[in-house]
């Protein structure tokens, strides 16, 4: 694969929640939004409903909930809360997990700056 | 400025410029930090100079009296140093060591000098000294603010046949190598508790005390050698000792410590997340010859969990016209290239000021036999300690003065200097003068610290920016800080080495140091010198050519940000990032916007800090090792057969097998009547594969694929078509279920990866009820297919276990046996239309069953295929291949595989999608078939077809996707997507193309053996 300015000298370090590690960016893949459920029924939903679970995301400035892969890893998918201004993991979760609480997860990430 | 030859001259006779000079003859006895005793020889632009060990080729240069080092890069004026650090915007060089190893736009004043260096100027032609890009500079209304936008508009023709090829052969800075790079690149990662970065004053008191509280400290700084200002003032005393005393006691000792590492020529150019700094480090560039395989630079990946940033701070130039003749540098280039390089780099140079700084230049030179004709201070009073000084040495200060312009075309030769009383520009005079010291004052080096997305605060006082808070665990110390001088830099940088080294769990003791010879000096900040608004050009980017009048204009124009007059002027946007230039642009535009600098704004830095080489970046990620080359085991088999190969995703697939002199169609028409008429084996291991296991695995294939797989009776196969959930295809391939709860799933060669995630990602986030275990296998089998009407005559000899007559083992079975005497997995499919099987051995194995086949074949005609034929064989047959005859907004009913969807499935992957009104909607593109009028023409892949009567604009109604030669048939087959192209078979539509136009017929997609008889012979 080509190397880029991103790959070659940036690195994140992202904690998996299943292999209990901070490890480096490039041992993950981002995949996309977390919490989008597919719905238990698809035939039964209107084409805006259908179109909405396709398509519509949220374009967050600030905490995101998102999926990882430990693609390199253990291969688990998971969930991280991102704040997309500083890049900065709030936390990680196992998929499946309930959507952590932000204004709690903020308060202690205040604290532990 | 005619007035300047009638005054009088002041100083002594003028070395005359371009007069041959010694090599040299600018050396100071008894200056300098160069070795004396090694002399080395360097070329510039073909001409050998002389030079000592330690110098850079600015030094050398200016030790033999050449200030002109290269052309400015969009009025083509002449240039010299403007400072002496990597900041420098205007002597870029291109340097060469043979070839592949030229290197443009390298700074002379940080590339060192090595025996047989070659050094050419750039931007200049014909040559240095008479260029005739300089014409720009005599109509430079052209090149004004935003001239990109406006001037070249009109007439219109001209922009494709006049100005764009002009601007073009005139633009740019140094000329790119063309040969490969024969140096290799290294990089290595490495964790530190604390990272230094600036080994002049602070960074060196903050490495000692961090380093001396036993914290693991690295300390890079970018030049050749360490201790920065402490290098160009040898003359400030520090405990008791001179400057150089104690840099050289103070690297001694960090170089004791085991828990310290030290590296010059090693520059931070990025700051990236989670504390991670990227070096670069460069290992031979000032070798004469390095050793062989040394790598040239080495890229560092630094993970530390406390920061120091002491880059310092950057001198700031003062902006008035004329101030960029050769030898008008900036005060502290002037006082480095002294004392680090024993330069004199004029023998009457003038000094232009508006800070204190500038008068222990002026002092230094002429105690080292410079004659200093003036110096001019912007301000209006000095404190009286430097006037005495000045004084006592016989030099004139002409305070309150301004600067109205400067003489001479090759180096300067005079100033036009005037008093300013009140704001009214007085009478002029004329100053004769070699060279040109200006200081406008010290802007600190916040870059790194910028990249950490770090807020910055103005400072009133100092007008300038400090640090403010960043988000990283760093700190900023010394100059960076805005301390200026030894004394605050040093107590600075111990206060953050000490906390840094606290942060990390080490007690750091502050040492107090005690500095002699340093005053605290003062400035004044000036946006721009006073002028007369004359026709001249004050400077404020050096590198792009941007004057304080084209800030004045943009803003005049509209642009209210200094983001917008950036981009309007391009200022600050060269590849020195606005180093010695964004602030003057901000002071000027906010003065003209009538704002404070923090409203009007800061650009924002990013990385790199420095140019960094694309070597740097791949580093091993070259040649051989830039990615990584799949081999099957047929591979060498292949080779010895004189395979021509081809790259397929990361695997190196035999195109075709070329006998004696054959071209490709004549090898590819051989093998595919061989196919059809006998039998040809070809090497199918780069299909993906994924084993499918569990009680629940034929319920999760039917959730995934299209077709239904609940009822699919082990010993079967199906071919399955795999949709996204937007209901377009994303992979297809044959699924096997060798038993129960097991089964054989091949994917396209380049899907298998993305397959496998989509099948992980609904077997882990949406299905985890699911009992199912997925597992690559492409690599654990190799596949061997063998295709034709003499398919099973080759075969059934080597085959033990199985019975694989045309009844007992049908078309789409598959059964677990032996061949030659090996466990297989065998199939009877076809991608070609005859008679197939698929043998899937063991890789380990392959190879053997592989050769049998082959011996066994050669009765029969056994002939080896490649992916060529493959392609021509399977279009013959209308079979799509994703990525091919799909580009992601193709559905199964597109591709004409509405056949493939299990009618009574309830749910599927992008089954709903399917109902979605786009795509249900007449007018989406289908896929058909292509017969050429002339059966001689082989379409192009990738054409694009219109209606017979079409009229500009000319819908596009389709494409051509795979295009061939069949030999079967005897003429050219293509397959395209068309609008609306079931319906429209039996059309003629055309196809434009650049000298013809080509007419085809519009025909069904299957053009061999319609109804599939010869599958199951
Ligand atoms: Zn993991």
């Amino acid at each position: 694969m080509v190397p880029t300015m991103r790959q070659e000298a940036t690195m994140l370090l992202i904690h998996c929640p299943y292999c209990d590690k901070t490890l480096p960016e490039v041992e993950f893949a981002y995949a996309g939004e977390a919490h989008i459920v597919r719905p238990a029924d698809p035939a039964a939903m209107s084409d805006e409903a259908w179109r909405d679970f396709l398509f519509i995301r949220t374009n967050a400035r600030g905490p995101h909930f998102e999926r990882w892969r430990h693609v390199h890893g253990c291969a688990r998918f998971f969930n991280a809360v991102r704040d997309t201004v500083s890049d900065r993991f709030l936390a990680t979760y196992k998929a499946g997990a309930p959507k952590p609480d932000l204004a709690t997860l903020l308060a202690e990430t205040e604290r532990a700056r | 400025m005619s007035d300047i030859a009638a005054e009088p001259e002041i100083g002594l006779a003028f070395r005359e410029t371009g007069a041959p000079v010694a090599d040299g003859a600018f050396r100071v006895a008894r200056r300098g930090r160069v070795e004396r005793t090694r002399r080395v020889g360097f070329t510039f632009d073909g001409k050998p100079y002389g030079a000592l060990g330690g110098d850079t080729v600015a030094s050398a240069l200016l030790a033999n009296g050449v200030h002109l080092m290269g052309r400015s890069f969009k009025y083509h004026r002449p240039r010299g140093i403007l400072s002496a650090g990597s900041e420098d915007a205007n002597a870029l060089i291109g340097t060469s060591r043979g070839p592949g190893r030229f290197e443009p736009n390298t700074r002379a004043t940080m590339q060192e000098v090595f025996d047989g260096l070659a050094a050419e100027s750039q931007n200049r032609w014909p040559s240095l000294g008479f260029d005739i890009g300089a014409i720009n500079d005599a109509i430079p209304h052209l090149f004004a603010a935003g001239f990109y936008y406006k001037t070249f508009k009109w007439p219109r023709p001209f922009w494709h046949h006049v100005y764009e090829p002009v601007i073009r052969a005139a633009a740019g800075l140094g000329r790119a190598p063309h040969e490969a790079d024969p140096d290799s690149y290294t990089a290595r990662y490495h964790h530190t508790d604390i990272l230094v970065v600036g080994a002049g004053p602070a960074g060196l008191a903050a490495a000692l005390a961090a380093g001396r509280s036993g914290a693991r400290v690295l300390l890079v700084d970018e030049h050749s050698e360490m201790g920065g200002s402490l290098l160009s003032m040898p003359e400030i005393g520090i405990d008791a000792r001179g400057a150089w005393s104690f840099l050289a006691e103070t690297l001694a000792e960090l170089a004791s410590l085991p828990n310290v590492r030290l590296l010059p020529r090693t520059t931070a150019f990025g700051y990236f997340h989670q504390n991670m700094v990227a070096l670069a480090e460069r290992l031979t560039d000032h070798l004469a010859s390095p050793p062989d395989g040394a790598p040239r630079e080495r890229l560092w990946r630094v993970r530390a969990r406390e920061v120091v940033l002491a880059q310092g701070a950057i001198e700031k130039p003062l902006v008035f016209d004329g101030n960029d003749r050769p030898a008008v540098m900036l005060a502290s280039a002037a006082r480095t290239m002294l004392n680090r390089y024993g330069v004199l780099v004029g023998e009457h140079p003038a000094v232009v000021t508006s800070h204190d700084s500038a008068y222990a230049t002026a002092f230094e030179l002429a105690d080292a036999g410079a004659t200093i004709p003036v110096i001019i201070d912007a301000r209006p009073t000095v404190e009286p300690v430097l006037l005495d000084e000045a004084a006592r040495r016989g030099i004139a200060v002409a305070t309150g003065h301004t600067v109205l312009g400067t003489e001479g075309r090759m180096r300067v030769s005079g100033l036009k200097i005037a008093p300013v009383t009140g704001g009214t520009i007085g009478a002029a005079r004329a100053i004769h003068c070699d060279a040109v010291l200006m200081s406008g004052g010290w802007t600190p080096s916040l870059h790194l610290f910028s990249h950490t997305k770090a807020s910055l605060v103005w400072d009133e006082d100092l007008k300038t920016f400090l640090p403010g808070q960043s988000p990283e665990a760093c700190v900023t110390a010394g100059g960076g800080a805005g301390h200026w001088g030894i004394a605050a830099a040093l107590e600075d940088g111990a206060r953050a080495g000490a906390t840094a080294a606290a942060k990390v769990g080490h007690l750091g003791r502050v040492h107090d140091f005690s500095v002699e010879g340093e005053r605290v000096e003062t400035g004044a900040t000036i946006a721009a010198l006073p002028s007369r608004g004359t026709r001249g050009k004050a400077f404020v980017d050096h590198q792009n050519d941007v004057t304080a009048k084209d800030v004045r204009l943009a803003v005049r124009e509209g642009m209210r940000s200094i983001e917008h007059v950036k981009r309007y002027t391009t200022t600050g946007m060269a590849t020195d990032q606005g180093k010695t230039s964004n602030i003057n642009a901000l002071l000027i535009a906010a003065e003209a916007l009538g704002k404070s600098p923090p409203e009007v704004g800061l650009t924002t830095f990013r990385p790199p800090y420095t140019p960094t080489t694309f070597g740097t970046f791949a580093n091993h990620h070259a040649g051989a090792t830039f990615e990584v080359t799949r081999k099957t085991p047929i591979n060498g088999w292949a080779e010895a057969q004189g395979a021509v190969f081809e790259p397929v995703a990361l695997w190196r697939r035999a195109r075709y097998f070329p006998r004696g002199n054959e071209t490709m169609r004549e090898a590819v028409a051989r093998e595919c009547r061989a196919t059809r008429e006998a039998v040809g084996l070809f090497d199918a291991s780069t299909l993906g594969k994924i084993e499918v296991v569990g009680p629940d695995a034929a319920e999760f294939l039917n959730r995934l694929y299209t077709n239904p797989f609940l009822k699919l009776a082990p010993g079967r196969c199906r071919y399955g078509v795999l949709l996204g959930e937007d209901g377009f295809i994303r992979d297809d391939g044959v699924i096997a279920r060798i038993a129960e709860d097991r089964f054989h799933v091949t994917t396209t060669t380049g899907g298998a990866p993305r397959v496998l995630t989509m099948m992980e990602d609904y077997l882990q986030t949406e299905w985890p009820d699911l009992k199912v275990w997925l597992t690559s296998t492409t690599e654990e089998w190799a596949t061997v297919a063998l295709n034709g009407p003499l398919a099973r005559a080759v075969l059934a000899p080597l085959v033990k276990g199985l019975d694989i007559a045309a009844d007992a083992f049908p078309h789409m079975s598959v059964a677990e046996c032996k061949v030659a005497g090996v466990p297989v997995r065998l199939c009877r499919m076809s991608f070609t239309g005859e008679l197939g099987f698929e043998v899937n051995v063991p890789a380990r194995h392959a190879l053997a069953v592989w050769e049998a086949i082959w011996t066994a074949g050669q009765p029969h005609g056994i002939t080896p295929y490649g992916t060529e034929t493959m392609h021509v064989l399977r279009a013959e047959k209308g079979f799509i291949i994703v990525g091919q005859e799909t580009d992601g907004t193709v559905t199964p009913d597109d591709a004409g595989l509405a056949w493939a969807i299990g009618k009574t499935k309830r749910d599927f992957v992008g089954m709903r999608s399917l109902a979605r009104p786009d795509l249900v909607a007449t007018g989406r593109k289908q896929l058909v078939g292509l017969l050429t009028r002339d059966p001689a023409t082989v379409l192009e892949e990738g054409a694009q077809l219109v209606e017979e009567d079409a009229r500009p604009p000319v819908p596009m109604i389709g494409h051509v996707t795979s295009s061939y030669w069949s030999e079967t048939l005897g003429r050219s087959i293509a397959l395209a997507l068309v609008k609306d192209g079931r319906a429209r078979i039996g059309e003629t539509l055309y196809l434009p193309m650049p000298d013809t136009t080509i007419a085809a017929e519009v025909v069904a997609p299957v053009f061999y053996d319609p109804d599939g008889a010869r599958f199951h012979l």
